[in-house]
């Protein structure tokens, strides 16, 4: 172990651009966007864009759905003079929290020493919330697509289903899910949605695909966010007050394997998240246990979703989530375990799951604009879906 | 008015077939569900896919499976893009002679709120773009009423 402490990496610098609603951002591109997010996160970081040395993404280094982004288009523009690293995990959003573990990855790895992990979002051409119903189809998922399951929070109604059946759990879990990450925003000058939410309007909401209404579903914004990862070492002569990457895990196993896409999922998964083998890898990496966390940035495309990982990650029994969150356990006033604290994907913005990022980070500095008193651990995850799906937890470096 | 469930607009389902899927289509346009069944380990798999993930063998035997049914978990789907009005029925199936398989598919005909866990179905075949034909279900209500019926 260092005299940094016991983490090997940190990350020392968050960026990102204002988030937009759906169109908003035009007429900036996504290299632009996440361009900027780029320059702010160096800025934020005391660094020089020339420093950057790697890139990690996730998605397959997609820019939501139908765009990507390119390392070498991003070295033109931005006058990036070499990289040693340029690597993305497979699939979706499952990977968010965990492109983090993969640009730790590199630097331990000697590839590089100043990784950057970026996102930017559109939705002009493919709005996110109904993508699966435009998208040409596969031999695979032909088996999906005539079925009218037309987005992802439709794909995932299917589990909360089986969730409530299975456990008693309400609408009212999930209400409560929406209405905390409201509460949360309101006080949050960037966050998209600022006007307070109450029961009477989620359960007065349309229904989308039944039991999941308007609410239950995050938002469809744009915007980019960037990250910058290095090693402890050189993290400790930087601006910031560097954030330790305590532990980072990402993969998952069979049984969950493409999950909504594939719905094969035996009856104990079927109901889940597919985090419960993250939960394990990354408490034993950190040595610590769920009540060791003072703040939890759980990925929220959907709110029944956020419950599941709850149940995961072991905050709550399993199939007790939904008496957990109507308890007022995930408020950050009050609550036992603070979620979400940023408003979330819910109410703040949608860069699949890049601000739970920033959100960690911004606790762990103390700098939150939701500030939990004297947050030393904080809890990130990537988005249940096709594996991988993944997680990070972030400490103090000493 | 209870508005019943339906497809999507039926010319409008397209699907595509690869090796692996494709005897699974070609059978459907005969009116007949099947599923893949390992000939080596008898584990069956759906979607197709190209090997048996138990033990590998590539090895199938296509079987002719009932076409009885029953709700796994389902979702009730309120209009998709340009289509306001519909409402689907959109069910993830068992099928208790292809133990381990399942469906994606769509309970059609019926008040939404028939629709449950563990209610019996039954395959039909609506034709989609193409001359293919799609598996759907609809309620099997002389299995709902038996005395045996159940979650």
């Amino acid at each position: 172990m260092s005299a940094s402490g016991p983490f090997d990496t940190a990350i020392v610098g968050v960026g990102a651009t204002p988030y937009y609603r759906r169109g908003g951002s035009a007429p900036q591109t996504i290299t632009e966007l996440a361009g900027k997010a780029i320059l702010a996160a160096c800025e934020d970081a005391g660094l020089s864009v020339r420093d950057i040395d790697g890139f990690a993404y996730y998605s397959g280094a997609g820019a939501g759905y139908g765009q990507s982004m390119d390392t070498a288009t991003f070295m033109e523009t931005l006058g990036i003079p070499e990289v040693t690293f340029s690597a993305a995990l497979t699939s979706g959003g499952g990977g968010s929290a965990g492109s983090i573990g993969l640009a730790r990855a590199a630097i331990l790895a000697g590839d590089a020493t100043v990784v950057v992990t970026v996102m930017a979002l559109q939705q002009v051409k493919q709005r996110l919330g109904t993508v699966f119903g435009s998208v040409a189809p596969s031999p695979e998922n032909s088996f999906l697509q005539p079925s009218g399951l037309v987005g992802p929070g439709h794909l995932m109604s299917v589990l909360a289903r089986r969730h409530m059946h299975d456990y008693g759990t309400r609408r009212e879990a999930f209400a409560e899910i929406a209405l905390s990450s409201r509460e949360n925003a309101l006080t949050r000058p960037k966050a998209i949605m600022r006007t307070p939410l109450t029961l009477d309007d989620y359960f007065n909401a349309r229904m989308i695909a039944d039991p999941l209404c308007l609410f239950d579903f995050c938002l469809e914004t744009e915007g980019a966010v960037a990250v910058l990862t290095t090693s402890a070492e050189r993290a400790r002569d930087l601006r910031r007050t560097p954030v330790g990457v305590v532990a980072a895990a990402h993969g998952g196993v069979r049984e969950w394997g493409r999950a909504f896409a594939w719905y094969g999922m035996p009856d104990e998964y079927f109901a889940s998240s597919g985090h419960a083998p993250i939960a394990r890898r990354l408490y034993a990496k950190a040595g610590i246990t769920p009540d060791d966390l003072d703040v939890a940035l759980i990925y929220d495309h959907f709110t029944p979703m956020v419950l599941m990982q709850l149940e995961d990650y072991g905050f709550c029994k399993k199939g007790e989530g939904g008496p957990f969150v109507e308890s007022g356990a995930i408020r950050y006033k009050g609550g036992s375990i603070p979620v979400n604290t940023h408003g979330g994907q819910l109410s703040e913005a949608y860069i699949i799951g890049m601000t739970h990022i920033v959100e960690g980070v911004e606790q762990i500095r103390g700098t939150a604009v939701n500030q939990v008193p004297d947050a030393k651990l904080a809890l990130v995850t990537g988005g249940p879906a096709t594996l991988p799906v993944s997680g990070l937890i972030l400490g103090r470096m000493q | 008015m209870t508005t019943l469930t339906t497809t999507l607009p039926p010319a409008g389902i397209q699907i595509t077939t690869d090796a692996a899927t494709e005897p699974f289509w070609q059978a459907a346009k005969e009116n007949r569900l099947v599923a893949p069944r390992c000939a080596d380990c008898g584990t069956f798999r759906l979607p197709p896919s190209p090997f048996c993930p138990t033990c590998q063998s590539q090895n199938v035997d296509w079987v002719t499976l009932s076409g009885r049914a029953t709700v796994f978990s389902f979702s009730i789907v309120n209009g998709v893009p340009g289509q306001p009005e519909l409402t689907l029925a959109a069910v993830v199936v068992d099928l208790p002679d292809a133990p381990g398989a399942r469906l994606v598919s769509n309970v059609v005909d019926t008040d939404p709120a028939a629709v449950r866990i563990g209610t019996p179905l039954t395959v039909d075949f609506v034709e989609i773009a193409e001359g293919w034909k799609l598996p759907v279900f609809r309620i099997d209500s002389a299995a709902e009423s038996a005395p045996l019926a159940g979650t």
